[in-house]
């Protein structure tokens, strides 16, 4: 007869559900100091300030739940996860979001991303995956440029065409 | 009725002009070839096609959509049979009785049940449709703003909050979705929201870049991270490909149970294809002559979802077409490729673009038997598309969904919001936050506020309005008790757990 019931096996706070609730209420936060900074010169009906107020309630109630949700250790069971090659593929996505930026093209920009994805999956013939990249990169490329005639991004690659 | 049939009539010549039937085959292929790939579900397959068609005119472009939405269904099934993992929970059913009887060599019978009964169910619907669309929408040009307001949240919380795991989470999704919608700029007032002084934020957020995100790069970088976890194994179709005579004796009414199921659950603004296939699935179990055969490889088990899966595919476009309100991920981004031609789907569309509306539906039949025809003889060329090996497989997918956005808006600011949501979609993978509801709110949030606004500004600003029009306020009632119940059964669950 105890007076608090005991759940099945894992009734511990999970601290990455507090992450997540005190995460939706800076969210909420961040949107009521937008919307006060708008002007409302609706004297009728709803200005556009009160739709992001009402979502902002939400999300705040919806903080509180998921801190109830992280007390009560309702957060599913979760596996260890291989963070190295998670990092990899985010790492090749920067690297993609930084040769577009410098004007690199896209050929070089989607092969530096398939090369750090193929590596994270466990390839270790990179020089090899290179070399498929590139192929894939510029048919892609030419695809796009000659039979759809949508632009994509052009580096030095792209210009030798 | 007789309009109906004019209309279809007059929606078939459009369809089988020749460059429109080329889009149908060209979607088809195109959709099955993508859908194919594990990891990628029907919504997916559509984010990622969208910018193939960005060069076509409309009616061409949405043909080719039909043919794609078909085709990643259909190419779902076949990877949820072969390889065991359902791309959407929809295929679980299918992969639980489908993977099984791969593996005791029924391979073929398999797909082709699957693929039949997809034909049979996603006529019967399609037919559904094009009788159900014209009667709702005479129905629908009565409804004011405030009625479509209602309306939307009913849809906004069937789709997060009643049906799935955890009513929290699948809200905190829903309102994620909802906050990204607020981004850009106000289109009554002109003044910019959440856009922090960043230029490229003032158009709003892309729903192409926060599907391919969420579903692409996110599913990858779930992937990869538990690669350690689970071994993938591609199960080789052996023997005959053809159905027996037992089998189809086995099938036929699964087929037609499944459809029954699916068309009109699809329909309702609840959406979702979990309910009808599970719903089809425990019905075949029950009514099925050899119950012990399921879980080790029923044909019924495959049959019977497989069609609910179909049908209720075609049942969410009533919702799309009639209304303009997206029930699913699918039916989102469905609703983006129509909004890349500044359209939008609804009463009006109807009456005003009948020839682009009725050749989409005709198109639907079309697709269909296109993918009858071209599926079971190229089934050895999507088996082959499986069998490439996971590194590459995931390279090459990423390079696609980054390809679209870069053909779409070719700058850093885009392409790392594409980076952030996939981010966000491995962390929602990993603490269960469903995905849909993310891509129904940022869809539909902005066509909610604007209804919201525009009823507020008739009634000049009384909130009162949305509760004396009896239509919006049994819609808001019907809400209420969907958000309502799933906590309800809740706390009835647990203390039910607290009695044992």
């Amino acid at each position: 007869m105890n007076d608090v019931p005991q759940g099945p096996a894992s009734r511990r706070v999970d601290p990455a559900g507090l992450v997540i609730a005190l995460a939706l209420a800076a969210l909420a936060a961040v949107l009521v100091w937008d919307a006060s900074q708008l002007q409302s010169n609706n004297p009728y009906g709803m200005g556009p300030h009160a739709m992001p107020v009402v979502i902002a309630v939400g999300l705040g109630l919806l903080a509180i739940g998921n801190l109830i949700d992280a007390m009560r250790g309702n957060l599913p069971a979760r596996e260890g996860a291989d963070a190295r090659a998670v990092w990899l593929i985010l790492g090749g996505l920067a690297l993609l979001i930084a040769i577009i930026g410098v004007g690199g093209g896209f050929i070089l920009a989607t092969t530096a991303l398939f090369v750090t994805t193929s590596r994270a999956f466990g390839r270790r013939a990179v020089l090899a995956d290179l070399g498929i990249a590139l192929v894939l990169t510029t048919v892609i490329y030419l695809g796009f440029d000659r039979l759809l005639t949508l632009s994509l991004p052009a580096g030095p690659l792209e210009r030798l065409f | 009725m007789m309009d109906t049939f004019a209309a279809l009539a007059h929606g078939m010549a459009v369809a089988v002009q020749p460059m429109n039937l080329l889009y149908a085959l060209i979607g088809v292929l195109l959709g099955t070839a993508v859908g194919v790939l594990p990891g990628i579900g029907p919504a997916l397959t559509v984010a990622l096609l969208l910018p193939v068609t960005y060069k076509l005119d409309p009616g061409g472009s949405l043909i080719m959509f039909a043919g794609i939405y078909y085709g990643g269904m259909y190419g779902g099934s076949t990877t949820a049979i072969l390889i065991n993992t359902p791309g959407e929970s929809a295929s679980m059913a299918t992969a639980l009785e489908g993977n099984k009887m791969a593996k005791a060599g029924r391979g073929g019978p398999a797909l082709a049940t699957a693929a039949i009964g997809s034909f049979v169910a996603g006529t019967i619907a399609t037919i559904g449709l094009a009788f159900l669309a014209p009667w709702l929408v005479d129905f629908a040009v009565r409804f004011g703003p405030e009625d479509y307001f209602a309306l939307m949240c009913v849809a906004f919380i069937t789709v997060s909050a009643t049906f799935g795991d955890s009513p929290i989470r699948g809200l905190t999704s829903l309102f994620i979705g909802l906050t990204l919608g607020l981004i850009g700029i106000d289109k009554l007032t002109g003044q910019a929201r959440l856009a922090f002084g960043i230029p490229e934020l003032l158009d709003g957020v892309e729903v192409t870049t926060l599907a391919v995100g969420l579903f692409a790069i996110g599913e990858a970088l779930y992937v990869v991270s538990r690669r350690h976890h689970s071994e993938e194994k591609l199960e080789p179709v052996r023997g005959s490909l053809w159905m027996t005579r037992e089998d189809w004796k086995r099938s036929w009414k699964p087929w037609l149970r499944g459809t029954m199921f699916g068309f009109p659950i699809g329909a309702l603004p609840a959406g979702g294809a979990e309910i009808p296939t599970f719903l089809s699935y425990s019905t075949e179990k029950r009514l099925a002559k050899h119950p012990e055969e399921f879980g080790k490889g029923a044909i019924e088990g495959v049959a019977g979802p497989e069609a609910a899966n179909n049908a209720s595919a075609a049942g969410t476009l009533v919702p799309l077409l009639t209304l303009g309100l997206p029930t699913s991920a699918t039916a989102a981004m469905m609703l983006a490729g129509f909004q890349q031609y500044g359209l939008n789907p609804g009463p009006l569309l109807f009456a005003e673009r009948p020839d682009l509306v009725w050749g989409l539906i005709a198109s639907l039949f079309i697709a269909n038997v296109m993918l009858l025809v071209l599926n079971l003889p190229l089934v050895g060329l999507w088996v082959k598309l499986l069998a490439i090996p996971q590194p590459w497989l995931y390279a090459g997918i990423l390079v696609f969904a980054t390809t679209g956005t870069i053909a779409a808006k070719p700058s850093v600011v885009e392409l790392s919001m594409l980076a952030g949501f996939g981010v966000m979609g491995f962390l929602m993978r990993r603490f269960d936050f469903p995905i849909a509801p993310v891509v129904v709110g940022l869809i539909l949030g902005p066509i909610a506020e604007s209804q919201l606004r525009r009823a507020m500004s008739i009634s000049l600003g009384d909130p009162m309005a949305l509760l004396q029009s009896p239509m919006s306020a049994t819609l808001l009632a019907i809400a209420l008790i969907a958000l309502v119940a799933p906590f309800v059964m809740q706390g009835l669950g647990r203390f039910k757990a607290n009695e044992d």
